[in-house]
């Protein structure tokens, strides 16, 4: 008599320590004796740092009141930033006229989803709307002196709004004024190529600060006299000049990605050098270029804090000036960690939008 | 016969030649940039008549008359010390700091970049969290945190804290245990550099025995070795030339010993943990480039896990690695110009502040501060592309 198993028996299911939550933490958390060191460790490091910040900022933190006497516990006094909030948002900005600045975040904020997002694919009246109306409309909104809006004087402009302004011009400005910096480097012509390269290092060879010195101390020099541009202004053209040399650099690096052939192709086509550069090979190579280009914006909007060496009131001056006021000493700590808080939130998102465009663009590559 | 259709272009227009259009648009340059250079050049000179300021470098010369936090390697008198030596100061420390940043940046970074690639999840995340959170906020701030935050708010110096026997913290900064070098101190670094160039030779004898003759050499242990004996031994034969200083803790000030500023605590503190979180990144790509082929590769010709990394992974990662390092430490040297917002004496703050500020020289100072910033940058950058081209791929 023989047995024979003629239907084949069931899978069996895998081993109960492979899947699940247990399969998870031995695999990830518990591998070997030295992992499960290393876990026990960076679990109590990981304990300890989050339970004080959360206890510092939110469980014994102070929201109520008006005053520093309020900040009985012992957590953060957030009282601090809520007392001062319309001045760290808007700087001196009269509070009567503030609903401009609101106005232009909006009319910005229209521009930003349409060109930024998915949803309209044809970007071009985004973008000459972004680009072209909402620069101008900005300015009358906030200097005003037109359309019966009373002038504000840009001494009167700080915090977050000035950060904002001077991060978006010096972009706007850095931007075009990076790819002719650019292409000058790319020029056949030695006497331009000399002079792209020597600004292009020049200025990436020496920090932003003494570039801002130069543009606060030395621009009112070079200038005819009685000629006067006003500090926030030569701020804007230190900024811009520096972020132009580090974009012409981003942009150089993408237009070294396109192919010698389809300069020659446009060219063979009967195009001319502007045609082609500005219908065939820019197209191409700014599209490469965009993420680097939102990078570069991150550390553009980074630096701007550093114009506070140099006297403008932007978000960090604002706060500054507020922890030595002296109805709120000891508040250093709440002003700081609510700048990074701010700033991290704004460079965050713009990091993780490059990360998602970059894996949008990079379709041809990707299996 | 043949006709120069080259020089004459299509329709006989001398300006459809590129080669014409190339000169003439480049006189148009040249001229432009000289009519925009005189034309400064022209409203400064007016100008700088206009407020009574005497251009040149003869300011350099004359006695600064203000204090100085830190002055390192250097005497320093409020009365006699010109502007020149004011220049030096701010050199000197501005390497100082960049240069220990540097180091520190660089040991975070390495370490971050690795644990973020720890298969050990939570201490992958915190390494993440560490280089997102770090990333993402502007060096000032952290500066400003560093400096007004945490450091201000250390306890007064007279309930500083005390670790062990004789290190001091307060608000001061830290004091702890220095060495006075008395007479014959010279033999220990001459003993140590001794050392460092015995070490490179050893790695080289090492490297060729190895290629010979396949025998392996301790070479580690010996570098080690070697560091610690020979200026220890140097130490011995000159009767041990120093004295340790402890920091005396008096009434209301801390003597004696050596002592490091909260200011340059603060700037060392800020620059290292933010360019470490850049530096992480760097690394973490750089290993990631490697494909995990390689590794398969050395397992299957036998190589143990550590001698992978050490001959195989290594070696290509830093061929993508040493490029964004450089500019990474490029960055931290010019960030470390940030000094200036929190009073750290460094070349912007003294040179392109204080001076300036006195003499209202600004043009010969923001050029001297500029030149000494490009010229730190060139020198770096070619050090660090012969490195490059050390490491790098040997193709045909």
């Amino acid at each position: 008599m023989a047995i024979v198993k003629t239907d084949r028996h069931p899978d069996l299911p895998p081993p109960a320590s492979q899947t699940g939550v247990v399969g998870w933490l031995r695999e990830n958390l518990f591998s070997s004796p030295l992992n499960i060191i290393l876990t026990i460790i960076a679990a109590f490091i990981a304990w300890e740092a989050l339970s004080t910040f959360l206890s510092y900022t939110l469980i014994h933190a102070n929201f109520a009141g008006e005053t520093k006497a309020d900040c009985t516990d012992t957590g953060a006094c957030w009282v601090f930033i809520k007392a001062r909030f319309g001045q760290d948002m808007y700087g001196f900005y009269p509070p009567e006229e503030r609903w401009r600045v609101d106005v232009g975040y909006v009319l910005a904020a229209i521009g930003l989803f349409f060109v930024l997002s998915d949803f309209v694919k044809n970007k071009k009246w985004p973008a000459i709307y972004l680009f072209g109306f909402v620069p101008v409309a900005c300015f009358f909104l906030f200097h005003g002196g037109y359309f019966g809006l009373e002038v504000v004087e840009t001494s009167q402009w700080g915090g977050l709004f000035l950060t904002l302004v001077l991060a978006s011009v010096s972009i706007f400005v850095a931007l075009p004024l990076g790819i002719v910096l650019a292409l000058g480097r790319r020029s056949d012509m030695p006497i331009v190529r000399m002079m792209c390269v020597g600004f292009i290092e020049l200025i990436r060879g020496v920090p932003l600060i003494t570039v801002l010195f130069m543009a606060s101390v030395m621009l009112p020099l070079f200038l005819p006299e009685g000629v006067n541009f006003d500090k926030l202004i030569r701020a804007l053209v230190g900024m811009s000049l520096f972020s132009a040399a580090y974009m012409a650099e981003v942009v150089r690096g993408g237009l070294q990605a396109i192919p010698k052939g389809q300069m020659e192709a446009a060219k063979s086509l009967g195009l001319g050098y502007w045609k082609a550069m500005g219908l065939i090979v820019l197209p191409q190579a700014l599209k490469i270029a965009i993420p680097s280009i939102v990078n570069t914006f991150i550390g553009l909007f980074k630096d701007t804090t550093l114009v506070l060496i140099i006297g403008l009131l932007d978000l960090l001056s604002i706060i500054k000036a507020g922890t030595t006021d002296k109805n709120w000493i000891g508040t250093a700590t709440e002003g700081y960690v609510f700048v990074a808080a701010v700033f991290w939130v704004f460079c965050f998102s713009m990091s993780r939008y490059s990360i998602w465009l970059e894996n949008k663009l990079h379709t041809g590559h990707k299996r | 016969m043949t006709t120069d259709v080259q020089s004459h272009g299509a329709g006989g227009n001398v300006f459809r030649d590129p080669r014409v259009r190339a000169v003439v648009y480049q006189a148009i340059v040249i001229v432009l940039f000289v009519a925009f250079v005189l034309y400064i050049g022209h409203n400064t000179a007016h100008n700088l008549e206009k407020r009574g300021i005497a251009s040149g470098f003869g300011f350099l010369g004359q006695p600064a008359g203000f204090g100085i936090g830190i002055v390192l390697f250097m005497d320093y008198s409020n009365q006699t010390s010109t502007h020149l030596d004011v220049l030096i100061i701010g050199i000197i420390n501005t390497l100082v700091v960049s240069f220990t940043g540097i180091f520190f940046a660089t040991l975070i970074g390495f370490i971050a970049g690795i644990l973020r690639l720890s298969k050990n999840w939570i201490v992958n995340k915190m390494a993440a969290v560490y280089i997102e959170v770090v990333r993402n906020i502007p060096l000032l701030v952290q500066l400003f945190f560093w400096y007004f935050a945490v450091l201000a708010v250390l306890p007064t110096v007279r309930d500083s804290h005390q670790i062990g026997s004789s290190i001091f913290v307060n608000n001061r900064g830290v004091s702890f245990p220095g060495i006075i070098p008395s007479e014959g101190f010279w033999l220990i670094p001459v003993a140590l550099l001794v050392a460092i160039v015995l070490c490179v030779f050893v790695a080289r004898w090492a490297r060729k025995r190895q290629e010979a003759t396949g025998q392996l050499f301790p070479v580690f242990w010996t570098w080690v070795g070697l560091v610690i004996l020979l200026p220890v031994i140097g130490a011995a034969i000159m009767g041990f030339p120093f004295t340790i200083a402890y920091p005396d803790f008096g009434k209301f000030s801390i003597h004696g010993g050596w002592s490091l500023e909260p200011e340059f605590l603060s700037l060392l503190l800020g620059l290292s943990i933010y360019t470490g979180a850049f530096i992480a990144e760097i690394v973490r790509s750089g290993i990631n480039s490697v494909s995990f082929g390689q590794t398969e590769a050395a397992h299957s010709l036998g190589l143990r896990p550590r001698l992978t990394t050490r001959l195989v992974i290594l070696p290509q990662a830093l061929r993508v690695i040493v490029p964004p390092l450089t500019s990474q430490y490029l960055n931290l040297i010019k960030n470390s110009s940030l000094a200036t917002a929190i009073g750290y004496a460094d070349i912007t703050a003294l040179f392109a502040g204080t001076s300036l500020n006195q003499t209202g020289q600004a043009i010969e100072c923001i050029f001297i501060t500029m030149l000494f910033y490009l010229s730190i940058s060139l020198l770096i950058s070619m050090f660090m592309n012969w490195y490059n081209k050390h490491i790098s791929l040997v193709e045909r």
